[in-house]
């Protein structure tokens, strides 16, 4: 299983905006440098991209909370 | 004076500037915070804090029922909003009236005009104050279109109608220009719209951003002159001035005299800024937008005025009348800010919200700076990357820019990324010490790499 973390403090979003679906939902493919989330930190979103390629296996922190960096955003599983 | 327990709804350097504004006036302040803004400097200079709710702003800062639970729970009898946030909603002015309190700015039917570009723009032309020439209704016929041009005077921009965003924009210099791109705009905009009518308006080429402070009582307004502010990256201001040495004692009057004009034709009471584009060329001004607030660049205005701002802005909303007549507001030397973001400006800016190991902060005569950092304080992700703002003022502008050169240079923010490095490169720079820039000049100085000399690069 691989982890999805979080570069920087901030405030973690599942979605593109608030009327769209989450980037992933668990069981969909994922690719190497697929975006998985969006943080942001001071009014700047940064892409969450997945450094591993697999099937996901879901969120780890709900869509606009808060976050540390290094938290783990999301769960790849690498099988 | 009514005010006696005035509620701060905001956080960072405006609340610790409003703080000290109210206790030097003997109001008792009553700080708010979020969850993870509870060791901020402001919480530790109030006379009360109270927490409003998590850390994301819509649920503390943004968070009207929660603010007004806490100044009932807290005996506020008055709102300061600061700037950002709440600071410009018409609903949470009208909330804090309605349950009993006074709102420091003005009065909820005024923001909510004043917020509306097309009321702005109306209420503007009425007082008197010139707004970028346009025609008045949609174009069909290229005849027309040159007809009005003549009128409005080049270059005109040619915009779609019913468009919107930018879309099938175009500039022209002269009449054979735009009966050559007009028709292109108008296949354009039938393409895109599926209306082919356009609308004309003078084109500003690399205006400055030229913004006057206001103050009202409700029924006397009066000005505290001109801010320079075209030094401007992503539409955000980084380094304003007071005053604007591009204009002449004319023009310097006309657009003073007719911002008052303005403030008093809206019964305005509080802070209020009225801003401008400014051509260089035909030293012509527009009025583009009013900001119902006091604004991050306010400093510099108390600098060359000698007025606190805040105090003024927190008297004629408790009732009292303004405390200056016009005659009394005079202008002395020039004043530069600049906005030190937790940004690092050698990595496209990315914030930095870190924690604060050391902090020197630059002292002398005509030095200020305004922020909310202390040793050891955790800056934290949540909110705008702005953690301070350095002020100097000098007997004129070579002065100002010599004063601030100095101040960069002895401040020291340990711990931290900011933009100090800027501000030490656009001190050094030519085109800032001739004062002879715009909005659009900024971005481009970057993108050269300017902040990134070979000389320099072994330092980063």
């Amino acid at each position: 299983m691989a982890q999805v973390q979080s570069p920087v403090p901030g405030t973690f979003y599942t979605k593109p905006s608030p009327d769209e679906a989450a980037f992933k939902t668990a069981g969909d493919t994922v690719a190497v440098d697929d975006i998985i989330g969006l943080v942001e930190v001071m009014k700047t979103f940064i892409q969450i991209h997945s450094e591993a390629a697999g099937t996901f296996a879901g969120y780890a922190v709900e869509d606009g909370m808060p976050v540390t960096a290094g938290q783990k955003l999301a769960e790849v599983d690498a099988g | 004076m009514s005010i006696k327990r005035l509620l701060i709804a905001n956080r960072g350097e405006i609340a610790v500037r409003i703080v000290r504004a109210a206790k030097a006036m003997g109001i008792k302040t009553i700080q708010v915070y979020s969850e993870a803004d509870a060791d901020m400097l402001a919480c530790k200079q109030a006379d009360v804090t109270v927490c409003v709710g998590g850390a994301v702003a819509k649920d503390s800062y943004l968070n009207i029922p929660n603010i007004l639970a806490a100044a009932k729970e807290t005996d506020a009898d008055a709102v300061h909003p600061g700037y950002g946030f709440l600071a410009e909603s018409a609903k949470f002015a009208q909330a804090v009236v309605d349950a009993g309190m006074i709102w420091v700015g003005p009065a909820a039917a005024t923001i909510d005009r004043m917020g509306d570009k097309v009321a702005a723009r109306q209420a503007a032309q009425a007082a008197g104050v010139p707004v970028v020439p346009g025609s008045k209704d949609r174009i069909d016929k290229i005849d027309e279109a040159v007809e009005v041009a003549e009128r409005i005077g080049y270059p005109v921009m040619i915009k779609a109608a019913a468009g919107g965003g930018g879309k099938g924009i175009r500039i022209a210099q002269d009449a054979t220009e735009l009966r050559s791109l007009a028709p292109q705009a108008q296949t354009e905009a039938a393409a895109a719209f599926g209306d082919g009518g356009l609308y004309l308006e003078r084109a500003i080429e690399s205006p400055r951003h030229i913004e006057v402070q206001i103050m009202g009582d409700g029924i006397d307004a009066v000005h505290f002159f001109e801010r320079e502010c075209s030094l401007q990256r992503r539409r955000q201001k980084v380094w304003e001035e007071a005053g604007a040495d591009c204009l002449n004692e004319a023009t310097r009057a006309k657009l003073c005299d007719t911002a008052v004009s303005l403030a008093k034709a809206v019964n305005y009471c509080g802070a209020g800024t009225l801003e401008y584009l400014y051509d260089d060329v035909s030293k012509q001004f527009y009025f583009i937008e009013m900001n119902t607030r006091i604004q991050v660049e306010h400093p510099v205005t108390e600098m060359i005025t000698g007025v606190d701002l805040v105090q003024e802005m927190i008297k004629v909303c408790g009732g009292e009348k303004l405390s200056h007549k016009q005659s009394e507001i005079t202008r002395t030397g020039h004043a530069i800010e600049v906005r030190l973001n937790a940004e690092d400006p050698h990595l496209q800016f990315m914030p930095w919200p870190g924690k604060v190991t050391s902090l020197k902060i630059p002292e002398g005569d005509g030095i200020r700076f305004d922020h909310f950092l202390y040793e050891g304080y955790q800056i934290p992700p949540f909110y705008d990357s702005l953690i301070g703002k350095l002020i100097v003022h000098g007997t004129d502008r070579v002065d100002a820019l010599r004063k601030m050169a100095i101040a960069l240079d002895e401040v020291e923010i340990g711990g931290l990324k900011t933009t100090i490095p800027l501000h030490k490169a656009l001190c050094k720079d030519e085109v800032v010490a001739s004062g002879a820039f715009h909005t659009q000049w900024l971005e481009p100085w970057l993108a050269a790499g300017n902040l990134t000399k070979p000389s320099e690069k072994g330092a980063i």
